[in-house]
């Protein structure tokens, strides 16, 4: 206790300065009059909760251990658990099962909650693209957002200019983005690391730069509207149907209702993202997805085997890259209304997030970080703009905590079978 | 490179060497690491480079491995110019190496590292890989096979499902092996592979490698610190000091040379 003391008062101090500008004033406009309002309480609650949490850090850590191992040796449901792991259906029925109640569940939520989780699922489908990258290759890339504008724009101009109908743009918006993907690899991937991160970042701020200025094409900032829905089979999902065209609500005989649309969009997403984690899953068991993974381990080691590091890395980045595009299409149909706004450079960096926070290389933790990144602030209002200091407070600490993230990655290892006969 | 081609056909009518290198020199910045060096490996021979730490022996292999590019002087293997072409080129074209502090995909499990040193053999085709097509399980079984093989042969089977970075080091050093000898290559580079072992290890490595050029039809092209070991397997040694060639010759030369004597254990 006397060792942590010392410590603990430190911490307290430190937060107590980096909390005073942040939380303990607030700027007061009253007409033309601005005064510094001193407040004083979140800056106490903060410096409390630092110093208590930093004092009794070593008794709560031997607490959770302690509970943990309980939890692992000597509870019975955790030995039944263990038995149910080795059986074989047992990856594949949790995930059945979460996927009937993913479908199920719209029909019983709020039209709004199911909005916001068409939202999140956006940031699944790109913290899974970008995780291939991230994770799976190890290749740090900031200008994620390029690649999901590309898709965007690609659906709203092929909507806008050939009529082009969503499900018609969609392979073509992904085929886009992978253009981009990989031409900016070809040059970009010789570089290592940091150097790899910067222009990437630079590459995501070039393209939102682009479409701001490139008024002709883009419509600069007003950007580009009435984008069309997508359709199920032709039927559309408005309230009246456009010339030439079906409802959904007619066809089936009943009332029209907005929550139709709403869900149909829910469920869209929800199918993308099965097929993009089916094809993911794949990936990972492939030639290719063994590859990226040593190339993370060890590039020399790859070379000294033969494996050509650049079209690796490139495979790499245009797969993810057509995740990207396949998001952006999806985002700009449902919206019906993009700007540059929507891909500026900080949507890399909450996707960016999302896989750091996830855990790299793990699918599952991927989705529950997106969903709680993107359905958090959007329930909790008030907390919005703290969004940003709250997202910064939780990579720290998670950076020394948990460093590999809220759902750790679990390879999926390839074993041989038990007591495989030796060759001839 | 059709000069020195030429020469060699003309010099010796015996069957040209599996790899030359002549003149090779590597300069980084005002150190000249290595400093005009010539060898030949002969198909089937084993041959080991030995010389005091800090000799130039690895920047040969890197050199020679395409890890480095030469300052000057040429690399040819099986008659083809290499020392041009980047490292995975040249282990595609038969020359493959294990590394001084062993390089093995430590998460990966023992039989992933076989089948990721299998990649260039493999259908790595997307769609194949995708939709599993026949002719891509058949390759991937076949890939599984080769290295049940090759786990069997030196000796890891057992070990086969545990994650490589968890293996004994003598054992990592024998799948660093393996892992090079399922590419079949033409010249296997090993860079001090008994650093590290027991002697018991030693003697099986030293049983393994005469095993691999007799069964497999490699050359091998070795560094090492172990006397016991170059000294009884070695056809050629080639002795470096200063990252100059001091000696080349048979074991029995290098043993009573004057100059290598004088390299190891100083003057009187």
């Amino acid at each position: 206790m006397r060792r942590v003391l010392p410590e603990a008062l430190l911490a307290a101090v430190l937060t107590a300065v980096l909390a005073v500008p942040i939380f303990g004033l607030r700027i007061h406009v009253d007409g033309i009059d601005v005064s510094l309002d001193r407040t004083p309480t979140p800056v106490i609650v903060a410096v409390v909760v630092v110093f208590l949490l930093r004092l009794f850090q070593e008794p709560l850590r031997a607490g959770w251990a302690r509970a943990r191992l309980s939890i692992t040796w000597q509870h019975p449901l955790a030995d039944a658990l263990r038995r149910t792991r080795r059986q074989p259906g047992y990856r594949a029925l949790p995930w059945t099962l979460l996927l009937i109640a993913a479908v199920v569940w719209p029909f019983t939520a709020s039209r709004g909650a199911v909005d916001i989780m068409t939202l999140a699922l956006i940031y699944v489908m790109l913290g899974l693209g970008l995780n291939i990258v991230v994770g799976f290759a190890g290749l740090l890339v900031l200008g994620y957002a390029a690649f999901y504008a590309v898709g965007a724009y690609a659906y709203a101009l092929l909507a806008q200019h050939f009529g082009l109908s969503f499900w018609l743009s969609l392979p073509i918006a992904g085929a886009l983005a992978a253009l981009t993907g990989f031409l900016l690899g070809l040059p970009v991937l010789r570089l290592r690391g940091d150097y790899l991160a910067i222009v990437t970042l630079g590459f995501g701020e070039i393209t939102r730069l682009l479409l701001n200025n490139l008024n002709v094409l883009t419509g600069g900032p007003d950007g580009i509207g009435n984008i069309p829905r997508p359709t199920l089979f032709g039927l559309e999902f408005g309230r009246r149907a456009s010339e030439g065209g079906a409802t959904f609500h007619e066809f089936f005989g009943i009332d029209y209702s907005g929550e139709h649309a709403v869900i149909f969009l829910y469920l869209l997403g929800l199918a993308l993202v099965v097929s993009i984690l089916f094809v993911i899953d794949r990936l990972q068991r492939m030639p290719l997805g063994r590859a990226w993974e040593a190339l993370r381990e060890d590039e020399i080691a790859c070379r000294s085997l033969g494996l050509n590091p650049t079209v690796i890395k490139l495979s790499a980045l245009t797969l993810s890259a057509v995740f990207a595009g396949l998001a952006g299409a999806f985002f700009a149909a449902r919206q019906g209304y993009i700007n540059p706004e929507s891909f500026t450079f900080i949507e890399s960096a909450m996707v960016l997030a999302i896989v750091v926070l996830g855990g790299m290389g793990s699918q599952f933790g991927i989705m529950l970080a997106a969903i709680a990144i993107t359905a958090l602030p959007e329930l909790a209002r008030e907390f919005n703009e703290y969004r940003m200091l709250a997202f910064g407070l939780v990579m720290v600490l998670m950076m020394i905590w948990r460093p590999q993230g809220l759902v750790p990655a679990v390879r999926p290892r390839l074993e041989l079978p038990e007591r495989s006969e030796p060759a001839p | 490179m059709s000069r020195s081609l030429g020469k060699t056909a003309a010099a010796e009518p015996t069957p040209s060497p599996l790899l030359e290198v002549r003149g090779l020199s590597m300069r980084f910045g005002g150190l000249l690491a290595v400093d005009t060096v010539n060898f030949d490996v002969r198909r089937d021979q084993i041959f080991a480079i030995i010389g005091p730490n800090g000799a130039g022996k690895t920047t040969v292999f890197n050199c020679v491995g395409g890890f480095y590019r030469p300052t000057t002087g040429s690399v040819t293997l099986d008659g083809q110019p290499i020392h041009h072409l980047s490292s995975h080129r040249i282990a595609r074209l038969g020359l493959v190496r294990t590394f001084q502090n062993v390089r093995l995909f430590k998460t990966m499990t023992v039989v992933e590292n076989l089948l990721i040193s299998q990649h260039t053999q493999l259908e790595t085709r997307l769609l194949h890989g995708l939709f599993k097509t026949p002719n891509y399980r058949r390759a991937e079984a076949e890939a599984l096979e080769r290295a049940v093989f090759w786990l069997d042969k030196v000796g890891l089977l057992p070990v086969a499902n545990r994650e490589a970075g968890n293996l004994a080091y003598g054992q990592q050093r024998r799948l660093e092996i393996a892992r090079c000898m399922i590419t079949h290559p033409k010249l296997l580079m090993l860079d001090e592979p008994a650093a590290g072992l027991n002697p018991q290890e030693t003697r099986d490595l030293d049983r393994l490698i005469n095993d691999l050029r007799a069964e497999h039809g490699v050359a091998v092209l070795l560094i090492e610190h172990d006397m016991s070991l170059v000294m009884g397997i070695s056809d050629e040694i080639l002795v470096m000091e200063y990252g100059r060639p001091i000696a080349t010759g048979t074991p029995d030369e290098i043993r009573s040379d004057p100059r290598v004597i004088k390299a190891y254990l100083g003057e009187e």
